[in-house]
């Protein structure tokens, strides 16, 4: 727990006012407005939100690998190590691509390619990279594919992704994500697509490996049960914004946002008193073409005021280590 | 492998037979009659009922439909596809004079489409909506909208009208002289090639345009690979399956093409014959041409399918 509030550890990636558009029928998309986070060494920082909220994107942005068009980051800086990622030049970002910041996605069923070998696409970082000398590479993978605990590794190096589970698919992905010893592993919502039992066994992984090589984790979900598990902070996202930040027991112990408590609700419990009925957050999320005025939660918002549906919240500091982004004292309203 | 080779290879029989069939009866539906034509342009001294049944005859065409096509096949099994109804030759033979024009015709024209059609397809699709996007794709739609007998034709008239210059006339077999040889296929090959290549090119830079978008490419790029390896290793093999799918649809339409280049720029190939059988009614001419064309047509299918096995993993031979 210790740890977890540490906060006097080096920052690893520093994000400043990162805002990423996608133009969608002539209309500008704020996918990520505004975004600042940061993640320290060592640290396992989660995004969470719904689908659309923007944290894929945001993701996606600091490895620039937003498809363009559409996409197109207008501002903010990203900085890993002090250097801002988006003013390196192509070959600079490549070359840190899965060296430094590797990247596992959500759909390890259609996130290898089909038509090649595993220990071909596994190999490939390390090749490409200069990792490992050329003759240790395939001995590496197989160390890679112990390391993720997938059974007869000698065997599923010849294999081909449609010879392996989801579950197996999804180690291949962590152990591509982790061949060349990043510092930062970007897991986007890398067990969605898994079920449940092989999502604890996925996340517990990713956990220790990371910790195991003392890199960080951004882990971005939308399941609020997943991070409360493996997260050290919290930020949440709202429609390309954050709305709440925080330690992990901070965020779910005394959650402030109307929107991080309705995420709250809308999860199953076990302390919950049986047959009572989950409370989903009412409404759908705002069209980010064209956002409501104010706060953007306001139209979902139970504790809206006349100044939310005016004007937008700043994300400020409540306590040393909570950041939220309403006008409203939820505490004294609930 | 194997085994499902030589069971596609059997599989060809019943094909076969069901086509000579059709082949076979088509070919008489054709108006006008062989009788007819050479009872006239021999200049027989009447018209008289009786050289023409004695005609008739001689040809084998007394009996039934049905007994001829039996005959027919009984011996096309021993490779024996009859004789020319005019010159009496053996049609096998008039065959494989004329072949190997048409194959090596076609075999260039094909790998001049694809080595247009691929790279340009490829970078339209890399560099969408850019300069070099836009001068493939208009370049594909000139090439669909230009009439092969019409490019060909202009080929062989303005530079004779403005130079004095014509593509050359005289075949030089590949093995006596290759440069020659090739010189007389240069231009028709060229022409053909071109024309075939607009779809091929289209087809390529749709299936990369989605390849692209496809998550395992986005897997590919987060590994810091290059953009080269991004899109010769993770993309095209993937993009390749339907490319070569429209190949081998191609091939029939290719063989239509020749038969058109060849009379216009006079090479003996199979499509010269071809003409040549159907204005005179030489029905086993036009039969053996068809059934060895579409001998060609299935072997060509058959490649295809085993491309698929190269290919995609998921397909399996041996099941």
């Amino acid at each position: 727990m210790n740890m977890k509030a540490d906060v006097t550890r080096r920052t690893l990636l520093d994000v400043q006012d990162l805002h990423t558009v996608f133009e969608k029928d002539g209309n500008e998309v704020h996918a990520v407005n505004q975004v600042s986070f940061d993640v320290k060494e060592g640290e396992i920082l989660a995004i969470v939100g719904e689908s659309g909220s923007g944290k894929s994107i945001t993701a996606m942005s600091l490895l620039r690998l937003i498809p363009s068009p559409p996409g197109r980051i207008v501002g903010g800086r990203v900085l890993f190590n002090d250097q801002d990622l988006l003013d390196l030049g192509d070959e600079q970002i490549r070359r840190l691509r899965g060296r430094d910041i590797a990247m596992i996605f959500q759909e390890p069923m259609t996130s290898l390619n089909p038509s090649l070998r595993i220990g071909r696409q596994l190999a490939e970082p390390l090749r490409v990279h200069g990792s490992v000398p050329k003759e240790k590479v395939r001995e590496r993978c197989l160390e890679l594919l112990r390391q993720v605990r997938l059974g007869d590794p000698e065997k599923r190096l010849d294999a081909y992704p449609h010879e392996l589970s989801g579950g197996m698919r999804q180690r291949v992905m962590i152990a591509m994500g982790l061949a060349c010893l990043p510092k930062l592993l970007i897991a986007d919502e890398p067990t969605t697509a898994l079920d449940v039992t092989v999502q604890a066994q996925i996340l517990e992984l990713l956990r220790d490996l990371v910790r195991q090589n003392n890199s960080s984790m951004m882990l971005i979900t939308h399941d609020l049960g997943v991070v409360a598990r493996y997260a050290d902070r919290i930020n949440v996202m709202y429609a390309g914004r954050i709305v709440e930040r925080g330690t992990a027991e901070e965020i779910f112990h005394r959650p402030k946002h109307p929107y991080t408590l309705g995420l709250m609700e809308s999860m199953p419990r076990l302390d919950q008193a049986p047959g009572s009925r989950l409370t989903p957050v009412p409404g759908q999320p705002p069209d980010l073409s064209d956002p409501p005025p104010g706060c953007p939660f306001h139209p979902r918002c139970r504790f809206a005021e006349a100044r939310c549906r005016s004007e937008r919240p700043p994300l400020e500091q409540i306590t040393e280590n909570h950041w939220k982004a309403c006008w409203v004292d939820t505490d004294a309203k609930r | 492998m194997g085994a499902y080779v030589l069971r596609r290879l059997l599989a060809l029989i019943p094909t076969l037979l069901i086509a000579s069939v059709i082949v076979f009866g088509v070919v008489r539906l054709v108006p006008g009659d062989v009788l007819d034509l050479m009872l006239s342009e021999n200049a027989y001294s009447s018209n008289a009922p009786e050289d023409r049944a004695q005609l008739e005859k001689a040809l084998g065409m007394d009996k039934p439909l049905y007994m001829q096509y039996l005959s027919w096949a009984g011996n096309a099994l021993r490779g024996d596809l009859g004789e020319s109804l005019w010159r009496n030759t053996p049609v096998t033979e008039e065959i494989g004079a004329r072949l190997g024009v048409t194959l090596e015709l076609g075999i260039l024209a094909l790998l001049i489409a694809l080595i247009i059609a691929l790279p340009v397809g490829i970078v339209s699709a890399i560099r969408q909506e850019t300069l070099a996007d836009n001068v493939g794709r208009s370049f594909s739609i000139l090439a669909l909208a230009i009439p092969n007998f019409w490019l060909g034709t202009l080929v062989v008239i303005l530079p004779a009208l403005w130079w004095g210059w014509s593509p050359p006339t005289e075949m030089t077999p590949f093995f006596e002289d290759p440069i020659e040889n090739l010189k007389t296929f240069l231009v028709p090959s060229l022409i053909l090639g071109t024309s075939l290549s607009a779809v091929i090119m289209r087809m390529t830079r749709t299936m990369m345009l989605e390849v692209l978008r496809q998550d395992y490419i986005r897997t590919a790029w987060a590994k810091g690979l290059r953009e080269r390896s991004v899109v010769l290793v993770h993309a095209v093999k993937n993009a390749m399956i339907p490319v070569i799918t429209l190949v081998g649809i191609l091939v029939p339409i290719l063989f239509g093409g020749t038969v058109i280049i060849e009379q216009i720029f006079r090479l003996p190939g199979l499509g010269q014959l071809l003409l040549e059988a159907v204005s005179t009614r030489d029905y086993p001419i036009i039969t053996g041409v068809f059934l060895v064309t579409g001998v060609v047509v299935m072997l060509v299918n058959l490649i295809v399918d085993l491309c698929y096995g190269y290919l995609d993993p998921k397909v399996r031979f041996d099941r």
